[in-house]
């Protein structure tokens, strides 16, 4: 997200720091304002929480070109000469927090041509000049997979984000190493994509389109398995069934909403039909076939609500969901569905799954390293540990207190979110500017209710 | 059986069924049959709840700390107490104070919590015009057939077996102002309630407390008027100069029946308004609107309360200067549309510069269908407020502006024995509410 504004003006005074590059020693105390990129920097002092390890007193984690090349506690961490200290003392460090379904930048999907439109890429979507990005790193976000939303049984493409600084959307997407666009495939089922026809009108109907879209995917794939390269016998090209072929060679994963117990077994037979990778989102009634989950193997998506409701099927949402499938040792993340909840406020989330129950190390878990997992991006990101981006967050207390506040965000290295800056604040504590104008259009928001 | 065993034995046959309820649709899937009202199993609730309560037999609250939310003679927050004792009798708080400076009377029932707060007031909410469920059926908070329907009763609409009252009280809210919802220019009358289950008899404390009305986006149409805030502040206008005609005449017609206008249940209920009985909530959220409301009450000499007001502190001191109190937004409102410039920070400038502000629920299309006031005031607390001030919000504060500090919002001798017990700090994430009693009667034993 480009900070249009206040890049302008915070260039000159970050030129004007003092830039202290000395021969590293510890009691070097710099200000999380201080410190600028470039050589290593050690983040020392802070009780480090790596979430792939055991958490760290009197840590030291040392960052060096957007990647964390070592760690471990103060007595026995080599520190590179010719870089910075900071001191961390008395913070607590945790990885940065990755959202596993977020509708940043307000953008759409399929439109109400019809309920699948596997073409439509959330990626050309996406505003990130939305402020709700400046809002994500304030609470501490650093990785996001945004997806069109759940009116449709297949709404589309969805693309992973790093919530870098960047000026346009291709300097924030996730890429493999051939360079291609990472991002899953967004499905629906339930009560959302029901609607006149050209959607579906029961839960019937839904299974069986998608079961017809799969199929027509599944033959376009043989097809292009028999042409071996033969121009004269290759399909045309159909960019609605290349996103299902690719969910069902396993190269892109489905994120399915779904929220009662039924759907929630749909969507498993489906998948176990047609070979897709699938996490569950939202996923209400967990609770109810969490055994049925665990034993598909299935991950789980998990949000949060401050009250059960607000449609029929999500009336027996539960705060227990997340202690009850850690439990079956299902795979957790959570998700902020942002606008649904603020990203501001994800780690309240995981804290209130905590107050349900949940063991606090899974909930910190399931803010990290488990949605890493669930976007296939463990290898760069998700917990502290050397060879992994160095994408982590400064907090001054315990990362389940509602009194603790997100100090600093960085991603790749770079600190993209500074509460001592005032312009950042005011994204973290609202107030004009801060928001969006515009009321987003959802599924079922109405004065009189969803459908 | 005394009149109060009897009322909680009822009162657990309607939890039951509730309970039944809400989990119907999981019965026999082999997995906790108890869905999302039931609390956590592995946690115990205060110790003590479970006893009986005889007639005539008092009750003695243990607390390890006790926030009264009382208030000295200059204003200011008595300080909690160590190891407070409460002694409730006949539904009201007979005594407190430290252990060691109350009598505890024979034969009482004692039930202990490491904290306790008066129970908790949800300065304006929908809940019970408004269901869980979301669909039409059980959406009454807003009637869209006419833009001005001051009118329509909250008595008339309120559900007291729904379901959402049951899952704030289980955090400690045990009063709640609720009634019509924000959508409509004049969109209805609201009342105060305790929030125990069952009919509206059990529940009201102000039949009537507030028109609500709604200046800005939010009660715009699209077909039909208002369509700008201009059109928005006319009819206003001009629905309040009606209704003052209708009292003038009804005031010079004397006792002459002859002389006497008909019937006007829409200029009544403006005229209760104009004459200052009853307060005009308006809930508007950008400066403009709420430039425009302090505006009409200048005009019309009403008593104007704000709802919502995402932007007020940019007009503090014509507020403040005006003494009109804020309902304010929940800190943890969306970012978007009218609450853009919303801030987590609203409460406490509001509470630093003087004006008198309560925390509100406020009213959600989607979800969460209702908001938590103790959870807000967490936000509100971490954002600025004291813990005192904070809690505030949600306890005496509110009652000063909803009038009814005579009788709930501190724990103080001859009110209500409206009761919050918690586990730890109520504002943090991972305390618990442990149990909730309303006049001296266990309403909630169940660990949130």
């Amino acid at each position: 997200m480009r900070r249009h504004d206040i890049r302008a003006s915070r260039s000159p005074l970050r030129r004007l720091r003092p830039v202290l590059l000395l021969p590293l020693a510890f009691g070097v105390a710099l200000t999380l304002a201080t410190e600028d990129p470039g050589g290593p920097i050690a983040y020392s002092g802070a009780t480090i929480i790596p979430v792939d390890g055991p958490p760290i007193p009197n840590g030291v984690m040392v960052v060096n070109d957007g990647r964390i090349t070592a760690l471990g506690p103060a007595e026995t961490t080599l520190l590179p000469a010719g870089g910075t200290v900071v001191d961390l003392s008395g913070r607590t460090l945790i990885p940065g927090l990755i959202c596993t379904h977020s509708h940043l930048g307000r953008g759409g999907g399929g439109d109400s041509a019809g309920p699948i439109q596997p073409e439509a890429d959330i990626f050309e979507a996406v505003n990130i000049r939305n402020a709700g990005f400046r809002r994500a790193v304030a609470g501490g976000l650093t990785t996001i997979n945004v997806m069109p939303g759940s009116g449709h049984l297949i709404s589309g493409q969805t693309t992973y984000l790093k919530l870098r600084d960047g000026n346009t959307i291709d300097d924030l997407v996730l890429r493999d190493a051939d360079g291609l666009r990472l991002g899953g495939l967004k499905m629906a089922n339930g009560t959302n994509s029901l609607r006149g026809a050209p959607f579906p009108g029961t839960r019937a109907k839904s299974a069986a389109l998608v079961r017809a879209k799969y199929l027509a995917a599944r033959e376009y794939a043989e097809k292009i398995a028999r042409a071996a390269g033969d121009p004269e016998k290759l399909p045309s090209r159909d960019l609605s069934l290349e996103p299902l072929v690719e969910a069902m060679a396993g190269k892109r994963v489905v994120h399915h909403h779904t929220h009662r117990h039924d759907d929630i077994l749909t969507v498993l037979r489906l998948a176990n039909e047609f070979g897709f990778r699938v996490v569950l989102h939202h996923v209400s009634e967990a609770w109810k076939v969490a055994d049925e989950i665990a034993a598909a193997g299935a991950a789980c998506s998990l949000i949060l609500i401050d009250s059960p409701g607000g449609k029929l099927e999500a009336r027996d949402i539960d705060y227990r969901n997340g202690a009850i499938l850690e439990s079956r040792r299902v795979p957790v993340a959570f998700h902020t569905d942002d606008w649904i909840t603020d990203s501001r406020l994800f780690l309240r989330m995981a804290a209130l799954a905590v107050r349900a129950g949940m063991t606090r190390e899974g909930a910190l878990r399931a803010l990290t390293l488990s949605g890493a997992e669930m976007l296939d991006l463990e290898a760069r990101t998700g917990s502290l540990t050397v060879g992994k981006d160095a994408d982590f967050v400064v907090l001054d207390g315990d990362p389940f207190s509602v009194y603790t506040k997100v100090l600093a965000t960085y991603v790749e290295g770079r600190k993209v979110f500074d509460r001592s800056v005032p312009e950042d604040l005011l994204f973290a504590e609202g107030g004009r500017g801060a928001g969006d104008d515009q009321t987003f259009q959802g599924c079922c928001m109405g004065r009189q209710g969803a459908r | 059986m005394s009149p109060f065993a009897a009322r909680t034995g009822r009162l657990r046959t309607v939890l039951t069924l509730l309970l039944l309820l809400a989990t119907g649709a999981a019965a026999g899937q082999g997995t906790p049959a108890d869905g999302p009202m039931a609390g956590l199993p592995d946690r115990a609730p205060a110790k003590g709840l479970e006893q009986p309560l005889s007639s005539g037999q008092p009750t003695v609250i243990r607390a390890g700390i006790l926030h009264t939310q009382a208030r000295d003679a200059t204003g200011a927050w008595a300080p909690p107490i160590s190891d407070g004792i409460v002694v409730i009798r006949d539904r009201r708080i007979a005594a407190v104070g430290p252990a060691g400076s109350v009598i505890i009377p024979d034969g009482a029932r004692v039930i202990e919590a490491p904290v306790v707060t008066p129970g908790l007031i949800d300065g304006r909410s929908v809940v019970g015009l408004a269901g869980w469920l979301n669909y039409g059926h059980d959406q009454d908070q807003l009637e869209d057939s006419e833009p001005i329907q001051p009118e329509l009763q909250a008595t008339d609409a309120f559900n007291g077996r729904e379901p959402l009252l049951e899952w704030i009280r289980s955090f400690g809210v045990t009063t709640a102002h609720t009634g019509h919802a924000p959508g409509n220019l004049i969109s209805g009358q609201t009342m105060i309630v305790k929030t125990r289950t069952g009919e509206l008899e059990d529940a009201v404390v102000t039949p009537l407390f507030a028109i609500a009305a709604t200046l800005g986006d939010d009660a715009m149409e699209s077909d039909r008027s208002p369509g700008t805030r201009a059109k928005q502040l006319a009819m206003l206008r001009q629905a309040l100069l009606d209704a003052r005609e209708h009292a003038d005449q009804l005031r010079r017609a004397g006792d002459d029946p002859e002389k006497r206008p008909g019937r006007d249940l829409r200029k009544e209920a403006l005229g209760r308004v104009l004459s200052g009985e009853v307060p005009l909530l308006l809930n508007c959220h950008r400066s403009i609107d709420i430039q425009n409301a302090l505006r009409l009450s200048d005009e019309f000499g009403f008593r104007l309360i704000l709802d919502g007001a995402a932007e007020v502190l940019e007009h503090a001191d014509e507020v403040k200067a005006r003494g009109i109190p804020v309902l304010a937004h929940p800190p943890m409102m969306r970012a978007t549309g009218q609450g853009e410039n919303a801030s987590m920070t609203t409460v406490a400038r509001l509470i630093a510069a003087g004006i008198p502000c309560a925390l509100q629920s406020g009213y959600e299309g989607y979800v969460p269908k209702t908001r938590v006031v103790l959870l807000e005031a967490a936000i509100a607390c971490a954002y600025g407020a004291s813990f005192a001030d904070a809690l505030g919000t949600i306890t005496l504060s509110a009652a000063e502006i909803l009038g009814i500090s005579a009788r709930v919002g501190s724990i103080e001798v001859g009110k209500d024995a409206d009761i919050a017990l918690y586990d730890g700090d109520p504002f943090e994430y991972t305390s618990h509410c442990i149990g909730v009693l309303i006049e001296g009667q266990v309403v909630s034993a169940i660990v949130r």
